[in-house]
């Protein structure tokens, strides 16, 4: 894959660099099932974790697949999957196990045109909600979505990271373009990238303490086999991983659950600021649509018209605070999606008629080009503004 | 001390979260008994052992016995188990399952277990019926019976768990009941000894549900229905089919060599270390 020119100057696509990511953070174990538009994961995965000492398993669905990524990871090793739409919504129910047995993992979704079976080859967002609700029952989430191949392969690194830190699952949600997208990138080992490991239980085993809060609200994580025998279970448990039905044990726990990430939302949440200092328009956009903006962004500044993106890298929980900030000066924010408007809820919500939200919204399979935004920029009356 | 003491002392965590969830005189308690007594004479220390189960009555099991234990999702026990077993070989993975979990949402799992020959020990308790949501067909309801949901006799034809396994690839397929439980300890054994996915379907009885539905008594007298209606293999392969009509077989039912998937994969790695 290496270029001729330097050995650490690759041709990737976005769903190769996502499995270079995941090697590197230290994923030791996959398994999914094939799914257009992200077998290119699961078949590269077959092909390297034999070579890097790491177990590859193709199962025979994705609740299946999730299933068995859980159980790797409560053995100890970083795992994830894969998949689309169809298959991410068979994983919800374990996503949920996840959050409540505080597992960490790692599911990437490459998102295709739904609903249901859709069209398995064009690109789409319309995941954005449902990797933030798909599960049942309140609980917190975090979902990266990269809008370069160089991202993929950071994101990836990210999201095992966070989801090693704060034990949770952690959802890269991948648009197909980004996905299947080719670019040059520079990948070298000498590179210092922070690679986070879980906090393992230091107490002698009759001490540990298998759910206890302390002030990060993340607790020691034993592996199977480890020495330290505990109960994990689905069910609402007390501080020792047993079921319980006692309010006063309920309430604390899903309160941490959410906790753990409320009070680390500065490191969760990631931005890109692209020419706001002085932007009265600010257009809102994520994976590929952010790529096709910045071109717009780059037409209408030649025109003399103040435009800038904001583009959250965090898509949930959401990013608030900047997005607070570019209100300060923004009269208009433009939020291109390839949904029916999914995220631009978010925005009206956090802009609370402050700025005015235009929506540009698209289902038909096809991207949202840099003319239908510059388009949408020149389109605000030059005499409001 | 008793023996038995002396096993509930070393394996159930009986300080902590006793008394249990089921009904009395059910039989579940009575596979726990043999599975703890079997583990015992094996001699596997504690730490190795994972136990992993899915829901219903059968899936509250995990939270009693002092291993490493799972209670996962309905029907999926035996993906968390195959994560485990991949990622840590050297763990005896021990999975409790009921009827309606095993062979009903999470029958696709059953069979691929079994394909794959992943090394772990799948115990499926059959009650013929879900329990612990009060009593619905499943799908090893017999024909003609009632339940809440079969209130006019169920129509649909039951399954065979053991033949399913075997003919899925199973290494080792065993049927016992909770009414011949030193038997059920002797299988249960041979089972987690043997490497490959291993299954013991244990008959069982649900008096509350199954029983009290279609007028087969209390737990006494179900379990001198199993008693009644069983048959050891070895006395059974001298009948005729039509003899056998009226009874189920226990005992042995396969035992058979074949390579388990983690040394299969074992294999593989060392192939490609050698660059063949």
């Amino acid at each position: 894959m290496a270029t001729k020119k330097n050995p650490f100057e690759f041709l990737l696509q976005g769903n190769e660099a996502i499995v270079l990511g995941a090697l590197k953070a230290g994923c030791r174990f996959f398994a999914g099932y094939p799914i257009t538009p992200a077998t290119e994961i699961l078949e590269l995965f077959s092909l390297r974790l034999p070579q890097e000492d790491g177990y590859f398993i193709q199962m025979e669905d994705e609740i299946a697949s999730l299933g068995a990524v859980l159980g790797a990871s409560l053995a100890g090793l970083k795992s994830m999957t894969a998949t689309s739409g169809p298959g991410f919504s068979l994983m919800q129910e374990h996503i949920g196990f996840a959050v409540m047995a505080e597992i960490p993992c790692v599911i990437v979704d490459v998102m295709r045109a739904g609903p249901s079976t859709g069209v398995p080859t064009f690109p789409s967002q319309g995941d954005v909600m449902q990797a933030r609700w798909g599960t049942h029952g309140d609980h917190p989430v975090i979902v990266l979505c990269p809008s370069s191949v160089r991202e993929c392969y950071d994101l990836t690194i990210c999201a095992f990271n966070f989801s090693e830190k704060y034990r949770v699952p952690v959802i890269l949600l991948v648009d197909e373009v980004v996905a299947h997208m080719r670019e040059k990138v520079l990948i070298s080992p000498d590179e210092d990238i922070e690679i986070y490991e879980r906090k393992k239980p230091s107490v002698p085993p009759e001490w540990y303490i298998p759910y206890e809060d302390d002030l990060s609200g993340v607790p020691a994580m034993a592996s199977f086999g480890s020495g330290y025998r505990y109960h994990v279970t689905g069910l609402t448990h007390d501080i020792r991983g047993f079921p319980t039905t006692r309010p006063d044990e309920i309430g604390p726990l899903i309160m941490r659950l959410f906790r753990k990430i409320s009070q680390n939302l500065r490191e969760i949440e990631k931005a890109e600021f692209y020419l706001t200092d002085d932007a009265e328009i600010i257009v809102f956009a994520y994976g590929c649509v952010a790529r096709a903006a910045k071109g717009a962004i780059g037409e209408a500044r030649k025109k003399g018209i103040k435009v800038g993106m904001l583009r959250p890298i965090t898509l949930w929980p959401f990013i608030r605070p900047f997005l607070e900030k570019v209100l300060m000066k923004a009269e208009y924010i433009i939020v291109p999606e390839m949904n029916m408007g999914q995220l631009s809820r978010e925005v009206k919500r956090v802009s609370q008629g402050k700025a005015k939200v235009i929506t540009l919204n698209k289902v038909d399979g096809t991207i949202i080009t840099q003319e239908e935004i510059f388009h949408e920029i020149t389109r605000i009356d030059p005499c409001q503004r | 001390m008793p023996e038995i003491t002396k096993l509930i002392h070393k394996y159930l965590r009986y300080d902590k979260k006793f008394p249990h969830v089921w009904c009395p005189g059910c039989g579940i308690g009575i596979m726990m008994g043999a599975m703890v007594r079997a583990i015992d004479r094996i001699g596997y220390k504690k730490d190795d052992i994972v136990l992993v189960s899915g829901i219903g009555c059968s899936g509250r099991l995990p939270v009693y016995v002092d291993f490493n234990t799972l209670h996962t999702t309905h029907g999926r026990a035996l993906t968390f188990a195959t994560g485990i077993k991949i990622a840590k070989s050297h763990l005896k993975v021990i999975v409790v399952m009921g009827d309606g979990d095993a062979t009903a949402i999470g029958g696709n799992h059953l069979i691929h277990t079994a394909r794959r020959n992943i090394d772990l020990t799948a115990i499926i308790v059959n009650n013929n019926i879900y329990g612990m949501t009060g009593g619905q067909v499943s799908p090893t309801t017999n024909y003609g019976a009632r339940t809440t949901t079969t209130n006019w006799g169920a129509i649909e034809k039951p399954f065979e768990i053991a033949d399913i396994v075997t003919a899925a690839g199973a290494a080792f397929v065993a049927r016992g009941t909770v009414y011949h439980a030193k038997m059920l300890d002797s299988l249960l054994e041979k089972a987690f000894r043997k490497e490959g996915f291993s299954v013991v379907e244990v008959i069982s009885h649900c008096h509350t549900h199954y029983g009290k539905l279609n007028k087969m008594g209390q737990a006494v007298k179900m379990l001198e229905w199993m008693r009644d209606h069983a048959i050891p293999i070895e006395k059974a392969r001298n009948m005729k089919e039509e003899e056998l009509k009226d009874f189920f077989i226990i005992g042995v039912l396969a035992d058979r060599e074949n390579t388990p998937y983690h040394k299969a994969y074992a294999e593989m790695k060392q192939r490609i270390k050698e660059g063949k």
